[in-house]
């Protein structure tokens, strides 16, 4: 493997920081059913992180732990080089951890505009009383929100569905929208939870690039749910592999591949 | 002009002032509901506590004063000093806010991701609890309350009518007092919501939770707030109709003159509230003044159902409600 005791440089020459987060023997237990069996691992500053494994595998229940939708039975949760107590999602995101959905989940009734707008409503700082009492100020504020929205808005190229309600738009877009309103947050950790999911040809290679663009261009840390091996491969870092609530692998996407444990899981092996 | 007409005139602007009285009332409904999805049941019970409340912290009344004699056998029932009337109602918004809290921690926690039903349910519940709470606390008599608001036939609307028309209109100041009230209500609510960012979680949360807590809104704060915001227009559409027929159980039952009006605006529309409210306040008062003597009267009890139910047929969302969108 890798050292990176200090950080280190990608193939494409991008610097990757130390441990921005760092997931200490998690198990996740509902029941009598383990869905995470004591899996470490680190995510590192300004990286793209993959988790992937096949279906059922627990990569949505891990990033439920990390968003704080889910509180592990076991383990620890380390950000910033400190440990996280158990948090409720919403506190969790105002660390500056956002996340999309497998299933998508926005607000159908509201525009694209006021669905970006919420993502901001962590950095805004008016509470109810000064808002009530100094009009001017709050709404001074909400126009330099507005203004980070818009740039928002530009880089994603949604533009023309500004006003319409997210209701009416078709999937692709929904998803798109989506990752402009966690953005929106100007989050450390970027949580995605299969971005690709359901999509074309085109509105992947759409997707992958937006993920390519936000990490280049925002310095976003990213970590990512796939079940599609070929996407992964070439988007991410480095690639945790989950099968069966177990880590069965960790590394560059080529360490991975060549991974015999890997191979087998994905491909099946006959057990004895 | 004929008599005929200006008489009608003046009923058209008294059910315009009733309107406003019932939009009062209507406005708690819509701001529950479009935060939760919940249909309050309790929102009558609610005025009719905070009225209670309102009546108790002015006359100074012993809280549970019934109670505690009965355990003591002591005979408190004042402490012997009145509240100013502003001061009362500060103190009993206060005291709708930790209603608003204890309610949240109590019930709505408990409920998460339940069905609609379920927390409908739960709501009627609450009206039952809270109505014999409400006389536990405060005891069950009928009280008069007034907080100084002006009352009785307005001079000024009567003389500028009579020289304008030659024939004078009869409107009570308070109903004058309960407009301008709802009018401030409604402005500053629709600004709240569409503007600050509460208002903008708030109409997060009603859209969908998992999504409201990924950008960190914290429902339980939200869900108190609203209640709060709810808790206060209770008090206001209490202090109204408090002081217009006094604070008994039956203030209770202004929320079944919210209902026509609720389908008539829509569930989700603050200004609908108040158009709804307006067009049922007008069309019961015209409508006895019209057709009552014909049918032998007493039509208001039933005209804003009827009125309703043609709503419902035609426009199920109400008149500024939500479009229904359902993705197949």
């Amino acid at each position: 493997m890798t050292d990176m005791s200090q950080g280190y440089v990608t193939a494409d020459g991008r610097k990757i920081g130390g441990v921005l987060m760092e997931m200490k023997n998690i198990t996740l237990k509902f029941g009598g059913v383990t869905a995470i069996q004591d899996i470490s691992f680190d995510i590192r500053d300004g990286e793209i992180r993959a988790i992937i494994g096949p279906n059922g595998a627990g990569k949505s229940s891990m990033l439920n732990v990390i968003s704080g939708f889910y509180v592990p039975t076991e383990g620890e949760v380390w950000f910033k080089g400190y440990k996280r107590g158990p948090m409720r999602p919403y506190q969790v995101a105002q660390l500056g951890i956002a996340r999309t959905f497998q299933n998508i989940a926005l607000f159908d009734g509201m525009s694209v505009l006021d669905n970006i707008m919420t993502g901001r409503l962590t950095l805004m700082k008016s509470g109810l009383l000064s808002q009530a009492m100094w009009w001017g100020a709050a709404s001074k504020e909400e126009d330099e929100h507005r203004e980070k929205v818009e740039k928002i808005i530009d880089f994603l190229e949604i533009q023309n569905i500004r006003k319409t309600p997210v209701g009416r738009l078709p999937y692709g877009l929904k998803k798109r929208v989506e990752l402009a309103r966690a953005l929106a947050a100007e989050p450390k950790i970027l949580l995605l939870d299969e971005p690709m999911a359901g999509m074309n040809v085109e509105e992947k290679e759409d997707m992958c690039r937006f993920i390519l663009d936000v990490n280049d261009e925002f310095g976003t840390t990213i970590a990512l749910i796939e079940h599609d091996m070929g996407v992964v491969m070439d988007l991410s870092d480095r690639v945790v592999v989950m099968d069966y609530g177990k880590k069965i692998g960790d590394g560059t996407p080529d360490e991975v591949r060549n991974s015999q444990e890997v191979i087998d899981a994905y491909l099946g092996v006959a057990h004895d | 002009m004929p008599d005929q007409l200006l008489y009608a005139m003046e009923v058209t602007l008294n059910g315009l002032m009733a309107g406003v009285m019932y939009a009062l009332v209507a406005l708690g409904f819509v701001l529950i509901y479009k935060a939760s999805g919940i249909f309050n049941y309790a929102q009558g019970v609610l005025a009719l506590f905070a009225a209670l409340t309102l009546v108790g912290i002015q006359q100074g009344q012993v809280p549970f004063a019934h109670l505690i004699n009965a355990v003591t056998g002591g005979h408190l029932t004042h402490f012997g000093w009145t509240v100013p009337s502003v001061l009362a109602i500060i103190l009993t918004a206060a005291v709708m806010v930790v209603l608003a809290i204890v309610i949240e921690k109590l019930v709505l926690k408990h409920l998460v991701n339940q069905a609609p039903i379920i927390l409908f349910m739960a709501t009627i519940g609450m009206a039952y609890f809270l109505e014999g709470f409400g006389d536990v606390m405060w005891g069950a008599d009928i009280k008069k309350l007034d907080v100084g608001l002006p009352q009785g036939i307005s001079d000024t609307v009567e003389g500028l009518t009579d020289r304008i028309f030659g024939y004078g209109f009869f409107v009570d100041n308070l109903d004058i007092v309960a407009t301008v009230v709802a009018i401030l209500l409604v402005t500053a609510l629709t600004l709240f919501s569409q503007y600050s960012k509460q208002g903008r979680a708030l109409r997060a949360v009603a859209d969908d939770h998992q999504a409201a807590l990924s950008v960190g809104i914290s429902l339980r704060f939200i869900w108190i707030l609203v209640w709060s915001i709810a808790g206060f227009v209770a008090l206001v559409a209490g202090i109204m109709w408090g002081s217009k027929s006094g604070v008994q159980f039956s203030l209770s039952l202004i929320a079944l003159k919210a209902l026509p009006v609720l389908m008539l605006g829509g569930f989700t529309s603050i200004p609908g509230a108040i158009v709804g409210g307006l067009i049922i306040g007008v069309g019961e008062k015209l409508f006895e003044f019209l057709a009552g003597p014909l049918i032998g009267g007493a039509t208001e009890n039933w005209f804003a159902y009827v009125l309703a139910l043609i709503f419902l047929v035609f426009r199920p969302q109400g008149l500024f409600g939500e479009k229904i969108i359902e993705r197949v």
